[in-house]
């Protein structure tokens, strides 16, 4: 045995020795499948965009830990749309470049508009190139009724969904007397407000709307004349379709202007709220999602590992379901073809950490369990046992209401869908 | 009558934190031509250094140190490199100002990270001061307005009778004279472009905790102060501390009418209202409120 055998020998168990960490870490192998993360990761909303993609490129490695998409691993890949919708065309020209043919988007429900128009147009005209949109956030009910598309995938309640649940308990609650609607003034707002007023009347008539305002997104600094209105009219409840800072400047302008009454929100626990609203949440801020943390399941200690990894809250719960529900697909169709996966993917039940859910055959939406939750203290400063974790650090967190099961919120779809 | 004078108390505290943002901004403008448009990153700073200093020392002593750096910031910022691109013209300084902006925003990025920071009121202010007629004030909004006005008195007494204000406002109308007579202007120019900053900073102070400190406050207020120095009239402070006043209760009170035009209601415009009438007025008045200049 010469040197240089003993040499290579050497070397193949390093590398065999080496390469056995790697391996248990990836099983997949070969030419990644491309995923396009399309959202903002500059600018005002750049926070919140950076933080989803964390969620999908932590799925991704938890998804390759498992053996990828058929074997092949799952990579994600950053664009930034600058929460424009021309810009999200631009960078979806990009994607179509690069034969990405999976892109996900959740910011902007004007932005996910553009986004499957575009890829209706693409995927009729480049057969066998299709791409297919998976949504995991933007929340306009037209999606999935008349605007609704083969090639579109939703993995949020729907705005119209999240009004049902949370004005299905609200009907059992009968001290609520007066509400207020306050809402951003474009179609996401109007939505809100739309279906706030429909459902309210139909579950509850007795209850008056006192007031309903509609304010310019993201221009207001001083919510205090909203608040001195909301007193003005006699309010006990206010439902709210705000997000970003112009949900937390409202919350803290109620508690400075005394204005005691509670909060029904879909992103109160949204990135940041918190920790700009902090205290005076406690017992009036309460909000409708798939999850929140307090909520017991079996991800606990992965939850907080993504926590320590990437320095942000695990908050999108969905993210998991949907890309887990992708590799689910991909197995089933034998492919990963997007149309494959996609009717692999129409119909398919699937069991989540919160119950089973089912992906929609009629309009792609999925439908799935919503909590309604309210700010409380953590069991370590003082509040009930059951507040365990707080949200971004602020001592903080949400304590689960009520479970709305997954029929409360179904209810029906226009969507006429033509599949190819 | 509670919901007008509750109404009355907002719109005029809003209307002060506004002033303190656009004095600055006013009277760099008025001395050295140059519209800063970095002004509102001052204030951001001033929130983020005041967020930290509380955080080691109490918020007292923040109130006095963060302007102080905030303006210290200002005049490095005025020696090492707008002196530099003064040269240039007035469209360097104004490109310069526009990149400062985003500089600081990017810095403040690394430095916080993207999310908001947890810079809370001190306990001594929290909870109402007062009632009106069963309405509860809160003590720091009036305490916002104190710092305000006492600020605006003692700018006032500083450039109307100190030696320093008397220099400065020569230097405002005939910089070559001042020169002649042996003041050093550029050193006058340091001092003031980092004394706008301070008072930005001191907003920030004030601002962030009232309001919320992350990296977009910056460009939430931008365009409002904007509006203020040219209603206001571009350089005249008493013109800006009206204008200020006009605005914060323009927006306060459009909110509570619900009555309107065309399917739009008044309520659903208020806080685009302050553009129309910084439109208006450029077209009615250029010079604005109280400017001496038109243009």
């Amino acid at each position: 045995m010469n040197i240089r055998v003993v040499g290579t020998a050497f070397l193949a168990a390093a590398s065999v020795a080496f390469a056995a960490p790697a391996l248990a870490q990836s099983k997949a192998k070969g030419n990644p499948v491309k995923i396009a993360y399309i959202d903002p990761l500059s600018g005002p909303f750049a926070n919140v965009g950076e933080a989803g993609l964390h969620h999908f490129r932590a799925m991704a490695d938890e998804i390759n830990s498992k053996g990828g998409l058929n074997g092949r691993p799952v990579e994600v890949v950053g664009f930034d749309n600058k929460v424009s919708p021309q810009e999200a065309l631009n960078q979806l020209k990009r994607v179509i470049d690069g034969g990405i043919q999976y892109i996900t988007q959740g910011n902007g429900s004007s932005v996910a508009g553009a986004l499957i128009e575009a890829v209706n147009r693409h995927n009729e005209r480049n057969p066998g190139k299709e791409i297919l949109y998976l949504n995991y956030a933007a929340v306009d009910p037209a999606f999935t009724n008349e605007k609704c598309s083969f090639w579109h995938f939703r993995f949020d309640a729907n705005s119209d969904m999240k009004m049902e649940s949370l004005t299905t308990w609200m009907a059992q609650n009968k001290s609520i007397k007066k509400v207020y609607l306050i809402n951003q003034d474009y179609s996401f707002g109007h939505a809100v407000k739309k279906a706030a007023r429909e459902m309210l009347a139909r579950k509850r008539p007795d209850i008056e709307i006192v007031g309903d305002d509609l304010h310019p997104l993201g221009k207001v600094t001083d919510f205090s004349p909203y608040v001195a209105k909301m007193k003005q009219a006699g309010a006990d409840t206010v439902i709210t379709g705000n997000w970003g800072q112009d949900m937390a400047l409202l919350i803290k302008a109620a508690k400075d202007g005394g204005f005691g009454g509670s909060f029904y929100t879909y992103y109160g626990g949204g990135l940041g709220a918190l920790s700009t609203i902090g205290e005076s949440g406690v017992g009036n801020l309460k909000q409708i999602t798939e999850w929140h943390e307090n909520v017991p399941t079996k991800i606990e200690k992965w939850t907080q590992d993504f926590e320590k990894k990437y320095k942000v809250d695990f908050y999108y719960l969905r993210v998991r379901t949907m890309m887990s529900m992708l590799a689910e697909a991909a197995k089933k169709a034998k492919s990963v073809e997007p149309k494959a996966v996609a009717y692999a993917l129409e119909g398919m039940r699937f069991q989540t950490e919160t119950g089973e859910v089912e992906m929609r055959k009629q309009d792609h939406q999925l439908i799935q369990p919503l909590y309604l939750s309210t700010v409380q203290r953590v069991a370590a400063k003082g509040g009930p046992k059951d507040v365990k974790y707080d949200v971004e650090n602020t001592g903080l967190g949400f304590r689960t209401d009520a479970k709305l099961d997954a029929f409360t919120s179904a209810g029906f779809t226009s969507c006429n869908m033509k599949r190819p | 009558m509670e919901f007008f004078l509750v109404q009355l108390l907002n719109g005029i505290s809003y209307g002060l934190l506004l002033f303190m943002l656009s004095s600055g901004l006013t009277i760099v403008f008025s001395l050295m031509g140059v519209l800063n448009f970095a002004h509102a990153s001052f204030y951001m700073l001033g929130a983020y250094f005041a967020y930290q200093v509380s955080r080691t020392i109490g918020f007292w002593p923040a109130l006095v140190v963060a302007p102080l750096l905030v303006g210290l910031i200002g005049m490095a910022v005025e020696r090492f490199a707008l002196r530099r691109a003064h040269r240039y013209g007035h469209v360097a300084e104004l490109l310069f100002t526009f990149g400062l902006a985003y500089l600081i925003e990017e810095a403040v990025h690394l430095v916080w990270g993207r999310v908001a920071v947890d810079y809370k009121v001190p306990a001594e202010l929290e909870g109402p001061l007062f009632s009106i007629l069963g309405t509860p004030y809160p003590a720091y909004r009036a305490f916002m307005m104190f710092i305000a006005v006492g600020m605006l008195v003692s700018m006032w007494l500083a450039l109307t009778r100190t030696r320093i204000g008397l220099v400065i406002q020569a230097a405002l109308s005939h910089p070559e004279t001042v020169e002649a007579l042996g003041h050093n202007v550029p050193r006058v120019f340091m001092l003031v472009f980092g004394g706008g900053a301070a008072l930005a900073g001191l907003a920030g102070v004030i601002g962030g905790n009232a309001f919320v400190t992350d990296p977009g406050m910056a460009a939430a207020v931008g365009p409002i102060v904007f509006v203020i120095v040219v209603v206001g009239g571009m350089g005249s402070l008493a013109g800006a501390f009206y204008a200020s006043l006009l605005i914060g209760l323009i927006q306060t009170f459009a909110v509570s009418l619900d009555w309107g035009l065309f399917g739009y209601k008044i309520s659903q415009i208020a806080p685009v209202l302050p553009y129309l009438v910084m439109v208006a007025m450029l077209i009615v008045r250029p010079r604005g409120l109280m400017g001496t200049r038109d243009g």
